[in-house]
């Protein structure tokens, strides 16, 4: 008995030191999302990792379990800025948790248990992958991405360092689901989309008569009227939105920020002294599609599955609609039935016109010259 | 349950639960425990290397140290079959791995290691403006010669060489000329030309053994096997550890049925996959080493399928190999042996094609 358990712990001994394979540098990462929260392991070549850091500090050519532990906070400082992983446009935290070692075919590796969290959980995780870029051109990252029990491999190299993944992980329909909901979201809490909209539909029950608003009579002319808005910005953004998603129209992101809020100043401004009457859809079609490139912007933070594209953007201009009509289908039975009120009149349409106008003021300024406003005047 | 018992036990699960499963990270118990042996312990060219690339890293775009760093780096991938240090050639020559503004000896060896990489396109199109700018370059056209040779643009290989005469020693000419010459019906012409120059003792001891390596080749396509197990020995003989020279001759010997001089052959070169490859060719028709075997090509499986997943083909001769000789899988073997036709094309990619295409009932 005594004897067969030297020679188990002997054979575990052995195999502690493998005869190791020659192989180009890869490390393994394995990283798990489950909402917001990420978990995983990375598993870095000693002989890599002393290439980058000297890990074999008495040089004796031999790296010990003693020269890793002490270099634990050295390791994670150089490997986890050089893994950048974004959910929704941020940056989401990444640390290590434990330590360990294990052995691949070509030698062995340090072992780096990590936990994470990002600040929102988007549909797509956005990675970044440069671990010794400069140290050696043809080191690979290769990832194992799990989400919702199914999962992806990815190879990160020098000459492809980011991938977006997630968002394609169970099955076609949640996945739609998934960019649908996002795009619902998006246009019930950007309220420039919304501002720029309720400009528009404000007047819409009313009509314009020797300088005076008169109430519509009938419910038809103004759904017709409404529906002619709503679909112009909906047909603008749509197109917008797909070309600069698809990359083949790309605008610098300060100038789309800034044409939208013009467009709710203006929009407003329209309401007080009325210059656009009957044609309000048109300006709805041409401020629209500059709403389109403020969408692709939010959906480019969010990320595209590359596998399926067409599909996700599909579902996200789908989101935004349904977002959008919910507002309409919300508002205009409810200004149709005041829309003779003097608080409609006054209030609504006159005071929340000057309203909008001046918050969409100071959005102007602060998008076109990048200053905060508000959040310096939140931070008094 | 006494003590003694309870720790055996637990000591027994221990070992078991830590033996089959290497994918379960552990913690080693002692600081001293050795982890990693680093390739330059015991070898001192390698310590160099290793003080040269930490003396560029301080100084990237000092040319003369990089080339310096590049040359000793492909040299260390050639000879241990340790592609790592292609990545750290690629590294040292980084300031100048991309435009055409680059001094001539970093250019050739770019163009060397993106050969490696068998990137013959790339490599090709280095050469090609290297050569143009200075047709004087006698290791450029040398190399160029080379890798036309290796994609079976056998003329356009005998032009290089013809133009190396004057410019490099009689056995370079020779040894360039003497491969894409066999190739194009002229096996023996080329062979006593090869056999002359080393008559002629000329070249240092590298360019004997590789001249002496291509002999053996030739000899052997003429089916001159004794002459060929002569060149062998003789190249052996000046270079022991060259892995391109164990690997042909390990070919030699497979195809003379001698299995056993192939273990003695290679028997400490387990890490480098090619040679694994032939020393598990080897053991395969050893019924005694069967369970060697078993390992080894369980442990080459593992490492095609590592190459599979970082996206490299740069072993599809070997892998076609592999499953076709060990795993018996020709449908696989003959999709990567014609991926590998359209890349590469010396004779051991056109006899993995056929043997291929052979096995999978395309070809009687």
């Amino acid at each position: 008995m005594i004897t067969r358990i030297v020679a188990a712990l002997f054979a575990y001994a052995l195999l502690a030191m493998p005869a190791c394979a020659h192989k180009a540098s890869d490390s393994y990462v394995t990283i798990q999302r489950d909402g917001a929260a990420l978990s995983g392991r990375w598993d870095i070549a000693l002989r890599d990792l002393d290439n980058a850091l000297g890990l074999d500090v008495d040089g004796d050519g031999d790296i010990t379990w003693g020269e890793v532990r002490t270099r634990e906070a050295d390791i994670a400082a150089y490997a986890l800025p050089r893994l950048r992983v974004s959910s929704a446009g941020e940056r989401c935290m990444l640390e290590p948790v434990s330590w360990g070692i294990d052995t691949h075919t070509d030698g062995t590796y340090a072992v780096m248990r990590l936990r994470g969290l990002c600040a929102h959980a988007g549909p797509t995780l956005a990675l970044d992958y440069r671990l010794f870029e400069g140290l050696d051109p043809q080191h690979r990252g290769l990832l194992n991405f799990v989400e919702n029990g199914e999962s992806r491999s990815v190879a990160f190299s020098a000459d492809a360092p980011q991938r977006i993944l997630g968002g394609e992980t169970g099955g076609r329909l949640r996945q739609v689901a998934t960019y649908v909901n996002e795009g619902v979201w998006h246009i019930w809490t950007g309220f420039d989309h919304v501002l720029f909209l309720l400009s528009l539909l404000l007047p819409a029950v009313l009509w314009r008569h020797a300088r005076r608003w008169e109430s519509a009579r009938s419910f038809r002319a103004v759904f017709v009227d409404v529906g002619k808005v709503v679909t112009a910005f909906t047909l603008a953004h749509s197109i917008t939105l797909t070309l600069a998603a698809l990359s083949i129209v790309v605008l610098p992101s300060r100038w789309v920020e800034s044409g939208i809020a013009l467009s709710v100043v203006l929009a407003a401004l329209n309401n007080l002294m009325p210059i656009v009457r009957n044609g309000r859809w048109i300006a709805a079609f041409g401020f629209g599609l500059l709403h389109g490139f403020g969408f692709a912007g939010a959906l480019h933070d969010l990320g595209l599955p590359a596998g399926s594209l067409a599909l996700s953007l599909a579902g996200f201009n789908l989101g935004v609609e349904a977002g959008q009509l919910a507002i309409v289908s919300l508002f205009l039975p409810l200004a149709f039935a005041l829309r003779s009120t003097w608080t409609y009149r006054r209030l609504v349409l006159g005071g929340g016109s000057a309203a909008i106008a001046a918050v969409a003021t100071v959005w102007l300024v602060e998008r076109a010259f990048d200053v905060g406003v508000f959040s310096a005047l939140a931070a008094r | 349950m006494s003590t003694l018992r309870v720790r055996v036990l637990a000591l027994l699960l221990t070992a078991i639960a830590a033996a089959p499963a290497a994918a379960a990270p552990f913690v080693p118990q002692r600081d001293d425990v050795v982890l990693e042996r680093l390739p330059e312990k015991g070898d001192p060219a390698l310590a160099q290397l290793k003080r040269m690339r930490a003396a560029l890293a301080g100084d990237p775009r000092n040319v003369e140290l990089a080339v310096s760093v590049a040359r000793r780096a492909l040299d260390a991938a050639r000879m241990l079959g340790d592609p790592r240090f292609l990545g750290q050639a690629q590294a040292a020559l980084a300031p100048w791995w991309t435009g055409d503004d680059v001094p001539a000896s970093a250019w050739l060896l770019r163009a060397t290691v993106k050969q490696t990489q068998h990137d013959f396109a790339g490599s090709l199109r280095d050469l090609d403006a290297l050569l143009a700018a200075d047709p004087s370059l006698a290791q450029a056209r040398l190399t160029r010669a080379t890798v036309l040779t290796v994609v079976g643009r056998y003329a356009d290989a005998r032009r290089d060489c013809a133009a190396l005469a004057g410019r490099a020693s009689a056995i370079v000419v020779i040894g360039c000329e003497a491969t894409p010459a066999s190739l194009s019906g002229q096996s023996a012409a080329a062979y006593d030309a090869l056999l002359q120059a080393l008559a002629y003792r000329g070249g240092d001891a590298g360019v004997r053994e590789w001249a002496l390596t291509l002999a053996a080749e030739i000899a052997e396509r003429l089916g001159d096997l004794d002459a060929a197990e002569r060149h062998f020995r003789d190249a052996r003989a000046l270079d022991p550890r060259d892995a391109y020279l164990k690997g042909a001759y390990a070919d030699f010997l497979l195809d003379r049925g001698r299995a056993r001089d192939v273990l003695t052959l290679l028997r400490d070169d387990a890490r480098n996959d090619s040679l694994l490859l032939r020393l598990a060719l080897a053991e395969q028709r050893l019924p005694e080493d069967r369970h060697a075997f078993a390992a080894h090509r369980d442990e080459l499986a593992a490492r095609f399928d590592a190459a599979h997943r970082r996206g490299d083909s740069m072993h599809r001769r070997e892998e076609a190999r592999f499953r076709l000789a060990i795993e018996g899988d020709a449908k696989t073997a003959l999709a990567l042996a014609r991926d590998n036709w359209t890349v590469q094309r010396e004779p051991a990619d056109l006899r993995i094609l056929i043997e291929a295409a052979r096995a999978a009932g395309e070809i009687r």
